[in-house]
């Protein structure tokens, strides 16, 4: 347990300082807003077992609420990121109380048919931008006062958010209705046997993930100032699960090892070999189901079970 | 209390930031963001890279004594990538200047990139004439072709030979939609008829549905309004569909690398319009050659447009005597453009390069003498013809009254 603590101390420390570092804050801005896309998703994924196909759907709404909203009607980016949240939130509603009716893959086709029809409203929408996307989305001010303009600031201001989420997510996956919500996960027939309404645990599941990515989204779109149809692309929705099983699903912190292994290599081997960055990507997730199938956080986390005591199945 | 410290940490950071990134003043960075291995990696490429890194050693490695170095990156047609590159560049790398590659969405995106972060921008590859228009910027230069010029040339030649009526392939996206909306205001003002258009999805690989449709139009002329092999499949397509026989196929933006790929007996007869073709003059013929010895192909408009567009650059900065972007940019829009790619090219308020361009129609086999002797022009047009007057649109050039 003190391991852990040094460790997130440690982490701590080196994300406070990443501006006196050199290294570059928008990739850092890009990486935690990816992290906590993965740490929404995992709260779907490892700790009510959804597979979502259509996760990107949530994000993207947000992202073009936001991106819309700051260009179009000139909102302070605080409001506008509520507004994308909420847009998100409702969306995550819609979907959800679709989708929980059924399971496996059922449930992933669901989600990913209902995501594909958002992708098209984006792409078809008068105030999406079609292609191109919404552009020039300006930072703005936030509260009035704080001028996001500055990479360090925004910096400061998406850390804060993906710390806020993540305890966050730590809050709820340990609160009475985490625990439902996994033994829900683990034997689905036993928790309603016991008189739990499954159906509504699994609903605030899918809502609070849809929520939470949207939040991503949002953050995401202010921090590159676009949107466009790559954030609710099908491909997105897949590189969250991949960003989730390569860290370690249901673990807390495996999403975000997953977030920072894709998106560094997305960002230095995109200039050695353009796009077989997509087939690297995809060889590595293979040799991650095919030899350490816990994910890089989930198989630590277990050798460090075997040492001390059996491990829990 | 909290919030001063706040603020005064966040000063002391941003201090140290700026002194970590202020390096590479002694360079002068030249950058290419472009599609190196998609659908567009042909017209531009990675051969576009290499042509940038001619213009630098033709123009002696070096300019106002600091050395030139190139950048280059691939931006998969991903706007997000694309936009994200340039300004970690401009942030890190001390970038002087941009070549944007192929994909109107990306160097939308990059444009405003451009716009924020001061730097001189040149868009080779995208012909979407909004960048001159509603997404132009004091930074931006849209150097090779656009829409409405490729629209200006080929509609009114097939008109002007008889072609009256109109039937439209659209590839489902922006490029393809200004493209359409573009040709179609050409062939009403010329006496045409316009009726209608199918909008096929990028990539598409079935057209027979949408052909059948073109063919129950009526129409005289099939106008394709995709790019890439978009254009080549659904030109091969309505060739198997035998629909060329009743249908005259009019491309509205054809490689050279396309009609190589289609060969002369599918795409003989097609007009289309092109900036630059490498058999047009001597010079002309001499970078063809450069090319051709390394690369085993001709050029692309667009491989000799990202030449031109970098000696361009350099000759504004020497005589500039700066690398002010501010500076370079009021020299550009002063200075005449003469090279291999085009004589008397100028850059106009709005940030289009105003040049000839030429009207060409495909040769048909027995008239093509040599390998890549694939063109006969049919007209010159002079720049003000081809890129119409200012619209207005662009806040920084005011419509003429």
């Amino acid at each position: 347990m003190r391991l852990t603590a040094v460790a997130y101390g440690l982490l701590a420390l080196f994300a406070l300082g990443v501006p006196l570092l050199g290294i570059y804050p928008v990739f850092m801005m890009q990486l935690l807003c990816l992290a906590m896309f993965a740490c929404a998703y995992n709260l779907l994924l490892g700790f009510g077992r959804m597979l979502s196909f259509g996760h990107a759907a949530f994000f993207g709404a947000a992202a073009y609420a936001t991106g819309w909203l700051v260009t179009a009607h000139a909102w302070g980016p605080g409001a506008a990121i509520v507004a994308g949240v909420v847009v998100a939130g409702l969306l995550g509603l819609a979907v959800g109380a679709l989708a929980i009716r059924r399971q496996g893959i059922y449930f992933a086709m669901i989600t990913l048919a209902l995501a594909q029809l958002v992708y098209f409203v984006c792409l078809e929408a008068p105030f999406t931008g079609g292609e191109n996307g919404l552009q020039g989305v300006p930072r703005g001010k936030l509260l009035g006062f704080l001028p996001l303009k500055s990479d360090v600031v925004l910096y400061y201001v998406v850390l804060a958010a993906f710390v806020a989420v993540f305890l966050f997510i730590r809050r709820v996956v340990h609160s009475p209705f985490g625990q439902v919500l996994k033994a829900i996960r683990d034997n689905e027939p036993r928790a309603i046997s016991l008189g739990y309404e499954i159906n509504r645990y699994k609903l605030l599941a899918f809502v609070l993930s849809a929520t939470l990515a949207g939040f991503a989204g949002s953050l995401k779109a202010l921090v590159f100032g676009f949107v466009t149809l790559s954030d609710v692309q099908q491909s997105t929705s897949g590189e969250v699960i991949l960003m989730t099983l390569l860290g370690g699903t249901g673990t807390f912190f495996g999403p975000v090892v997953g977030a920072a292994v894709v998106a560094t290599l997305q960002q230095y081997l995109s200039d050695l070999v353009g796009g077989w960055v997509i087939a690297i990507i995809g060889v590595v997730f293979v040799a991650c189901v095919l030899s350490f199938r816990r994910g890089i956080v989930g198989e630590l986390a277990a050798a460090r079970w075997l040492r001390r005591a059996p491990p829990p199945r | 209390m909290k919030l001063r410290m706040l603020t005064l940490a966040t000063t002391a950071a941003l201090a140290a930031a700026a002194g970590g990134t202020a390096r590479a003043a002694d360079e002068v960075v030249i950058g290419d963001i472009d599609d190196m291995s998609g659908v567009y990696a042909d017209v531009m490429g990675a051969a576009g890279v290499e042509v940038v890194k001619w213009a630098v050693a033709d123009f002696g490695g070096s300019v106002l004594g600091r050395k030139i170095t190139v950048l280059s990156a691939d931006h998969q047609n991903k706007p997000d990538i694309g936009a994200a590159k340039f300004r970690e560049w401009a942030d890190q790398n001390g970038l002087n200047m941009l070549l944007g590659g192929s994909n109107t969405g990306v160097n939308i995106a990059m444009a405003k990139v451009a716009a924020v972060k001061h730097v001189p921008t040149f868009h080779i590859g995208p012909g979407g004439a909004s960048l001159s228009n509603e997404d132009c910027t004091a930074y931006t230069v849209h150097y090779t072709y656009d829409t409405v010029a490729l629209a200006n040339g080929t509609a009114t030649a097939i008109v002007n030979a008889g072609g009256k009526t109109w039937f439209y392939l659209t590839a489902d996206y922006a490029f393809g939609t200004q493209l359409q909306a573009a040709a179609s205001k050409v062939v009403e003002a010329h006496g045409g008829k316009n009726l209608g258009a199918v909008r096929v999805p990028l990539g598409a690989a079935d057209f027979s549905s949408f052909l059948l449709q073109a063919q129950a139009s009526g129409a005289q002329v099939l106008g394709l309004s995709n790019a890439g092999t978009d254009f080549s499949n659904s030109l091969k397509a309505a060739n198997e569909f035998g629909i060329t026989k009743t249908m005259k196929p009019a491309a509205l933006l054809a490689f050279i690398t396309d009609i190589h790929s289609l060969g002369l007996p599918a795409a003989q007869g097609l007009y289309l319009t092109t900036a630059w073709y490498w058999d047009l003059n001597p010079e002309t013929r001499a970078f063809g050659k450069r090319f051709y010895a390394r690369f085993n192909r001709e050029p692309t408009m667009d491989q000799a447009g990202a030449y031109s567009a970098t000696l361009t650059y350099l000759k504004a900065v020497k005589a500039a005597g700066s690398t002010d972007p501010d500076k370079v940019m009021a020299q550009l829009k002063k200075a005449k453009i003469d090279d291999m790619f085009t004589s008397g090219g100028s850059i106009r308020a709005d940030g289009a390069m105003i040049h000839d361009m030429y009207v060409m129609q495909v040769k048909t086999p027995q008239e093509s003498k040599y390998p890549w002797d694939y063109y006969k022009v049919v007209k010159k047009m002079a720049g003000a013809e081809a890129f119409g007057p200012i619209t207005g649109l662009c806040p920084l050039a005011p419509a003429p009254k």
